[in-house]
Order: structure tokens, then C-alpha cells, then sequence
């Protein structure tokens, strides 16, 4: 196991200088100079040089890499050009916000997915069956952005049951665990979790289907096994597939909230990409951007590990 | 088990009728599919021909008609924001929204057949470079990916459908080159090298019909992901720019009108969400119209 670990590790180490090179680069295929956002419009030659050697910028590219690089690794991303801000802090207060969202969207899609996909699975071809594949490409086809609005024009304008946007009463952002502020993680996490449970479904129906039509099964049963310890080895061996499956949508979650952010002002990576790109504050941009994968990347890591420790025929390979 | 016998009657049949007429014909009795089929070639003709339908200028608007109600005489879809017609606004939106969603996918689908098909067949050297670089953009969330792409180049039209195709390359070309390696194999190709035919020909008369069919599949389920997050992009102000009338756009300036009119507000992502489900049903007709062996 340590074995296989520490091969997956060495893997990995190529996937992240390549993943902080495209980050480094989308900021120089940039149309336009870099400093453009700071720069007062009727700056001199001279103050415009000044500062592309204050930032680096003239510098050849090989080189602004590695020392970009170089600082990353000391989690130097630079500083903010809006805020002034370090990039780093302020990219790790929204990943929390981000990381509470995706976890939550998670837990309700995930249980739902799993559930709706053994009924799926269990009852192929029934009306069961069909109900659960339908909810299940609902939720994959549905433009998750306009379900965030179809929610809040249901349960915040019509009914008033739930606020519309923010994260706290009053926008306020310190997080508590009191209803107070959980109501307002309500809406967003339903809405974001409807893209894994359509997902996580179809996974479990096809991988309970192709189980079940199995010969071990069969065997299983006619060696007068209980249904309940039949299922047991069901969920034994569409564990592997099924935790792989939700790591990724756990990644996807937390990379691809940047909508969902947006419709309910939820103040995570999402919003903060979001004014990165409006401000054109580039290093926000870079550090956002580089951070996310970054933890995709180490998110799939995790995933192959656990993977791997549930399912011995993987490490062989 | 007992179905040998009727494997082997059913056979000749298909053959004589060839495998792509079987396909088409076990899509055509699909109700589900050719109901999305028939709903999207709806959609896209009534976008294609809008001139030709009488209705109101989309970019008419009016400061005294502003957010009518769903059934208003005249406005039986409402109209926005600005007074203009929703119905008008809603089928010239499908000629934006649709080729911002499809023609990512059609160029993707170009491009990653080839280079899948390069790094399959040829193998080696050129298989690491390509599928190597295709596993960089892997570890990007496809969504994150299209927004930084999108959010660097600028807003606009151009840029959201690079950026999406750029989403989408690496994804086809991964399906592309399984396929290829798995078809690379086989006798048929052994014996068209075994007869002199260059590796150009092998790729473009040999292997290319053999593995179009599961890449085309594949993109077609791309389709719906691609039409969400091109609305999407336009929905953050990375696509068109007002006032074209754009489904993901709509959805963007009506935001404001969901406390005054939220149902017309909504109706732009009913479109988005009628076309992007009826991509996903056919997608799954079509596949399982082509799994002949079941």
C-alpha cells in the first residue's frame, strides 16, 4: 500500500508544476498589459516602467515563472491589485466559505443519489426505475444557475420562508452554527447538490444493474443468502466506483460553484473569482484559479488512495 | 442463455440491413428520443427562420409595457425588463444560445477525433505528448477551466466558444484515443497495413468509421453540459453583451424583475433547460440504439 502511495505521489508532482504553468500562463496570453488596472491613464513612460520592474514584468517569461513558482511554494501568491491585500489570505477565507457550500450540496446529493440509484438498480424497468432515471437527467440537464432563481422566487419572494442571497443576517460573514446563519446555506446547497445526485444516480443504477446480473449473485442467492447479506456484497463491490465517482463531484462542487456564488452573493471562491475577472485583478485571478486545481488535484489523489485501500485489485494493476 | 437461438436467426437479418440502418431504425421507434429530436428541430428552426415569423422586434422596447404578465393580450409570454416582446426575445435568443452551445462541441469534436486518433494509432512518443497534456487540463474542473479561460481573453462571443472548446478537446480527445487503441489492434487494420496502405489511409478509410460512432455519442452528451455552461458564461457577463437577446444573458437582466414578474423572469432557463434535456435523452436513446448486442 505505502508502495502504491508513494507511485501515485511521484505522479502527481509533474500534473502540479504543469497545473501552476497553465495558471501562470492564462495571465500572459492576457490581452492587454498586465498593469493596465493600476496604472493611472496618463502615466509617464517612466512610471510605467518603474512599476513592470517593481512587478517583475520585464523580466523573461522563464524567469517570472520560476520565481513566481518559487514564491507560490512559500504560499506567495502576491498581493491583491484591488484590495492590497495578500492573495493567499484572502483566497483561504473564501475557500472556506466555498468548502462549507460544496460540503453540504454534497451530503444532500450524495444521499439522495445513492438512494434513488438502488431503488433504480433494484427495480430495473419498473415505474421505480423510470422515476428515479428521470429526477436523475432532470438533474443533470437543469441549468443550476436558473434552478438558484426558480428557488429563491419560490421559497424567498413567494413563500418567505428562506433569504434570498448573503451568508449571515445583516451580511454579515463571521459564520455561526445557529439557524440564523444556516438558513441562509439552505437554498444554495439544494440547488448545487442536484448536479452530483444526477450523477451519483446514474453511476449506482448502472453499477447495481451490472452487479446484480452477475453469476456470484446468483450464486450467492441459491446458497439460501439472505437478501440484506446479498446486499452487503453489492455495496461491497460498488464502492470503489461509487467513492471515485463522488470524490470527483466533491472537486467539481468546489471549482464549479463560481454560478451558484454569483445567484446567491455566497461570499466563496465563486464570488471572488468572479470580481477577480470584473476588476481584472489578475494575481486574484492566478492564485484563485491555481489554489482550486490545486485541490482538485489533491482531491483526486485521495480518491485513488482510498480507492486503492478499498479495493485490492487496483493496486495490482 | 436461451437466447442463442434467436441470436443466431436474427443475425442475417442485420446484416443485410447494415449496422447504421438498424441503429437509425431502433432510434426512430425510441417515443422518448424522437420527441426531443422533434422539440429541438423546433427550437432551431423557429430560431433559424424568426425573421420569417412575424413576430415583434426583439430590440423594440418600451418604457410603458414593462414586465407584463405571462398571458397579457398581445404578450402571452410577458415582456421584459425593457418592455420588450418575450416570445420574440425568446426564439431569436435560441440563435445566439444555440450555436454558442453547439458549435464548441462540433469544433472539439473535429479536433479530438484528430488528435485522439494521432495518439491511438501512432502510439509512442506521440500518444505521451497528447495524452499527457490532455491529463493538465484534467486537473481543472471543466467549469473553473471555461471561466478562466473566459474570464482572461475578455468578454465576448468569440472568446466564450474558444474558451468551451478548449473545455471540451481534452475530454474527446481521451475518448477518441481509448477508442483508436482498442480498434488499433484488430485484424482488419493488420491486414490493410499488411497490403501496403500508408498510416493516412488506415486512419481516414480503415479506423475513422470504426470509431466515430462512440466519439459522436459521447459529444452529443457534451452537447447539454456545453449549453449550460455557454448560458452560463453569458449569464456572468462573459458572452454577448446586451442588447442581444442571448438565453443566458436574458436570465442575467431579468434577475432584477424576480420580485415584480419572477415567471417571466425565469422563462429564458426554461429554454436553456427544455434543450439541454432533450440533448441528454437523445444522447441516451442513441446510445443504446447503437448497443446492438442488447
Amino acid at each position: 500500500m505505502l508502495a502504491y502511495i508513494a507511485r501515485r505521489i511521484v505522479y502527481v508532482i509533474p500534473i502540479v508544476i504543469s497545473v501552476a504553468l497553465v495558471c501562470f500562463l492564462l495571465v500572459h496570453i492576457t490581452p492587454g498589459d498586465p498593469l493596465v488596472a493600476i496604472l493611472p491613464a496618463d502615466a509617464s513612460q517612466e512610471l510605467a516602467a518603474q512599476l513592470r520592474a517593481a512587478y517583475g514584468f520585464d523580466r523573461p517569461l522563464p524567469v517570472q515563472f520560476g520565481l513566481w513558482l518559487w514564491k507560490a511554494v512559500h504560499l506567495d501568491l502576491g498581493n491583491s491589485i484591488a484590495t492590497g491585500r495578500p492573495v493567499f489570505t484572502e483566497v483561504m477565507n473564501a475557500v472556506k466559505n466555498t468548502f462549507m457550500l460544496a460540503c453540504a450540496a454534497s451530503v444532500i446529493g450524495f444521499t439522495l443519489g445513492v438512494f434513488f440509484g438502488l431503488v433504480a438498480g433494484y427495480f430495473r424497468d419498473t415505474w421505480l426505475d423510470k422515476l428515479a432515471t428521470s429526477i436523475a437527467v432532470a438533474g443533470v440537464s437543469v441549468p443550476h444557475y436558473w434552478l438558484g432563481m426558480v428557488m429563491v422566487i419560490i421559497f424567498s419572494v413567494t413563500l418567505g420562508w428562506l433569504p434570498a442571497v448573503g451568508a449571515g443576517p445583516g451580511g454579515s460573514a463571521d459564520w455561526k452554527w445557529d439557524w440564523a446563519h444556516i438558513q441562509f446555506l439552505v437554498l444554495p446547497a439544494i440547488t448545487m447538490s442536484v448536479i452530483p445526485m444526477g450523477i451519483v444516480t446514474r453511476t449506482i443504477r448502472a453499477l447495481t444493474g451490472d452487479i446484480l446480473s452477475q453469476d456470484f449473485v446468483e450464486a450467492l442467492r441459491s446458497k439460501g443468502l439472505k437478501e440484506t447479506r446479498v446486499f452487503r456484497h453489492v455495496v461491497k463491490n460498488a464502492a470503489p466506483t461509487a467513492v471515485a465517482v463522488m470524490g470527483l463531484q466533491l472537486g467539481y462542487l468546489l471549482g464549479g460553484s463560481i454560478l451558484i456564488e454569483t445567484v446567491f452573493s455566497w461570499p466563496g471562491t465563486g464570488f471572488l473569482l468572479n470580481s477577480a475577472i470584473f476588476q481584472r485583478d489578475l494575481p486574484l485571478l492566478q492564485g484563485t484559479i491555481l489554489i482550486l486545481a490545486l485541490f482538485f488535484v489533491f482531491l483526486n489523489l485521495v480518491v485513488d488512495i482510498a480507492q486503492a485501500s478499498i479495493d485490492p485489485r487496483i493496486k495490482r494493476a | 442463455m436461451s437466447a442463442v437461438d434467436t441470436t443466431l436467426q436474427a443475425a442475417p437479418v442485420q446484416n443485410a440491413r447494415g449496422y447504421w440502418a438498424t441503429v437509425g431504425r431502433r432510434l426512430v421507434r425510441d417515443k422518448v428520443s424522437m420527441f426531443c429530436a422533434f422539440v429541438l428541430l423546433a427550437i432551431l428552426l423557429a430560431a433559424i427562420f424568426a425573421p420569417y415569423l412575424h413576430l415583434a422586434d426583439p430590440y423594440q422596447g418600451s418604457m410603458v409595457r414593462r414586465l407584463r404578465h405571462i398571458g397579457t393580450p398581445g404578450y402571452p409570454l410577458g415582456t421584459d425588463e425593457l418592455g420588450r416582446d418575450m416570445i420574440a426575445r425568446l426564439i431569436y435568443g435560441g440563435r445566439l444560445s444555440l450555436l454558442i452551445g453547439i458549435l464548441p462541441v462540433v469544433l472539439a469534436f473535429i479536433i479530438g477525433t484528430g488528435l485522439g486518433l494521432i495518439a491511438g494509432y501512432a502510439g509512442g512518443w506521440a500518444n505521451t505528448a497528447i495524452m499527457r497534456t490532455v491529463d493538465v487540463f484534467y486537473a481543472f474542473p471543466s467549469v473553473l477551466l471555461a471561466i478562466a479561460i473566459s474570464g482572461v481573453l475578455g468578454a465576448g462571443v468569440v472568446n466564450s466558444i474558444v474558451s468551451l472548446t478548449i473545455v471540451f478537446v481534452p475530454q474527446i480527445t481521451r475518448v477518441a484515443e481509448s477508442v483508436t487503441t482498442s480498434v488499433r489492434n484488430l485484424d482488419f487494420v493488420d491486414a490493410a497495413r499488411a497490403s501496403g496502405a500508408g498510416a493516412m489511409t488506415i486512419m481516414r478509410v480503415h479506423m475513422l468509421g470504426n470509431v466515430l460512432g462512440p466519439i459522436f455519442v459521447y459529444a452529443t452528451g457534451l452537447i447539454s453540459v456545453s449549453m449550460i455552461l455557454a448560458a452560463g458564461l453569458s449569464f456572468l457577463g462573459l458572452g454577448t453583451k446586451p442588447p442581444e437577446p442571448e438565453w443566458g444573458l436574458m436570465l442575467n437582466t431579468l434577475r432584477t424583475a424576480i420580485y415584480v414578474n419572477p415567471w417571466v423572469a425565469a422563462m429564458p432557463g426554461v429554454m436553456i433547460f427544455a434543450v439541454s434535456i432533450c440533448f441528454n435523452l437523445l444522447s441516451d436513446g442513441l446510445r443504446s440504439a447503437m448497443d446492438i448486442r442488447n
